[in-house]
């Protein structure tokens, strides 16, 4: 009964999570045609953390926490893309998206900081601070059979426009005249990372590095291609994260946040593969 | 029924920022055009139009037959294909990867380019003449590498019509003579070019018609004899005739000029 209600949702969560990290961050480095680009560009993490916070501050159940974290990350990015497209000359230009991304990002910030002030420091702070940093200590069953369908949906659009996501990567003009309907790509893989990253982080919290880091893991094997790497990217992140969430909870008889152990597996293992080939940032 | 067909054609980046107008020009099945003007004139601008990319302030454009308004890109890609001025690749795709790039618009939206695409991409290269650079990344080509990539990737699109923006611009003297037989070889095999370029001489060298563009906005379209002509160039540059016989005269005959004044002669 342990394995199956409490270990076999956690493991399927890991794999989803990392594979859904790993696929958004994927195609975000092709769109904004940047290696240094996380899923979180847009502000979905910390729109998904306000929205978190302000669930574990007003007694949310679980359940409360996780929708309030999820329809604050897709509102966040709803945010940023109509601001880009309203007062900043368009959600087809990449750099206002991005700044815009980060000016709403550092909003939320603010908004998170605020809670973390009024929250009950016994009860509530270390709650705050334990979702934000990432965990998958508190899964059930329940929570893999939400996160399944949202992965696939953000999912099905990557693997399938998978050519064309790649050619985004050459530039607007030079896509479009490649003949790739740039606008129209480049939100579709806007809401779907979105989709995916905020169904992440309403399971698991704020887990950095993976979005990040995996991406340039599977370019280097893989090779630049996008058809090619974004495959290999999913495995890598399913892994990754499955092996994190082991060490996080038998290293410590506490558990270990997850948001700690990306970094620090994830810096040195990021730092050793660009050292060993620049193959992948050019 | 030509390639390209523009007729009165307006272009800038916005209504009331008109930069150019009255640009009148046909492109035919193996011809040449070269687009001259000086810096901001527009020829930028008039490319981008060229590609639907922005809509003509005023005017007519057509794409073979069809009004690049009502095409989807893939449509355009396929009749027009796009040399930017300098590759920008933000990944170090392999020479091949880069070239099947121009397959997009040949492949189903969902798919990946199959066998006959990458013998179409194979062709392109060996046409350019970079068969040995087929795996190297193009991040660490040299400039001139660079520019047959782009123009290996244009064909693999296989359109009928193909846009340069400058293409020689920052070759050297070898790459630049070398590029000339090359798209001259293009235009040969029936492909029309347009390309824009700041040497006269090498409009002279290719073209069959030069367009261009003065400071005003005005476009004028003429024989490369009629439009490279000094009293032209001078009025186009914003120079003096001396100045314009000065600098070409330099660039035709080199350090021999410098001989012929010492009387060798009978």
């Amino acid at each position: 009964m342990v394995l199956l209600n409490i270990r076999l949702p956690r493991i399927a969560t890991a794999v989803l999570v990392g594979a859904a990290l790993a696929g958004a961050g994927s195609a975000y480095q092709m769109a904004f045609r940047n290696p240094l680009v996380s899923p979180d560009i847009l502000g979905v993490s910390a729109g998904a953390g306000l929205g978190a916070v302000a669930g574990i501050f007003f007694g949310l159940p679980v359940w409360g926490i996780q929708a309030a974290a999820f329809a604050t990350g897709l509102a966040t990015v709803g945010v940023v893309m109509a601001v880009a497209a309203l007062a900043m000359g368009g959600a087809r230009d990449t750099l206002a998206l991005v700044l815009t991304g980060m000016a709403v990002g550092a909003l939320a910030g603010a908004g998170i900081a605020i809670f973390k002030v009024l929250a009950d420091p016994d009860n509530q702070l270390p709650a705050m601070t334990f979702w934000l940093l990432g965990s998958l200590a508190g899964v059930r069953s329940g929570d893999a059979v939400v996160l399944i369908p949202a992965i696939i949906v953000g999912l099905a659009p990557l693997v399938l426009l998978r050519w064309r996501i790649g050619t985004l990567a050459m530039g607007e003009d030079e896509a479009r005249a490649l003949g790739i309907d740039t606008s129209r790509l480049r939100i579709v893989v806007i809401l779907t990372a979105t989709l995916m990253t905020a169904a992440a982080v309403s399971a698991a919290g704020t887990i950095g590095w993976i979005g990040l880091m995996v991406p340039h893991m599977a370019r280097l094997i893989a090779g630049p291609r996008f058809d090619r790497a974004l495959p290999l990217a999913l495995i890598l992140g399913a892994t990754l994260m499955l092996g994190i969430d082991t060490v996080a909870r038998s290293v410590a008889t506490t558990e270990l946040p997850l948001g700690v152990l990306t970094a620090v597996i994830g810096a040195p293992v990021f730092l050793t593969l660009l050292a060993r080939g620049r193959k992948s940032w050019g | 029924m030509g390639l390209i067909v523009a007729s009165d054609l307006a272009i800038g980046p916005a209504p009331g920022r008109i930069l150019a107008r009255d640009i009148t020009f046909t492109l035919e099945k193996g011809e040449v055009i070269a687009v001259l003007g000086p810096n901001g004139a527009g020829k930028t601008t008039l490319f981008r139009t060229l590609l639907a990319l922005i809509p003509p302030m005023a005017g007519q454009l057509e794409l073979s037959g069809f009004d690049p308004a009502t095409l989807c890109p893939e449509a355009i890609a396929r009749r027009l294909s796009y040399v930017p001025q300098a590759m920008s690749a933000a990944f170090p795709w392999s020479v091949t990867d880069f070239v099947l790039m121009g397959r997009s618009a040949r492949i189903g939206r969902f798919a990946t380019p199959g066998r006959a695409d990458s013998a179409i991409a194979a062709k392109a290269l060996s046409r350019m003449g970079i068969t040995h650079l087929a795996e190297a990344p193009v991040t660490r080509l040299s400039g001139g590498e660079r520019q047959l990539a782009l123009i290996a990737r244009a064909l693999a699109q296989e359109s009928p019509a193909i846009l340069l923006d400058e293409p020689a611009a920052a070759l050297d003297f070898g790459n630049r003579e070398r590029l000339a037989q090359l798209l001259s070889g293009l235009a040969a095999d029936g492909l029309g070019l347009i390309f824009s370029t700041h040497e006269p001489a090498q409009a002279a060298r290719l073209a069959d018609k030069v367009l261009t563009i003065d400071r005003a906005g005005q476009a004028m379209l003429g024989a490369p004899s009629a439009m490279l002509a000094a009293e032209r160039l001078a009025a186009l540059y914003g120079l003096r005739l001396a100045e314009v016989q000065r600098a070409s005269g330099q660039r035709a005959e080199g350090c021999g000029q410098i001989a012929r004044p010492g009387g060798i002669g009978p």
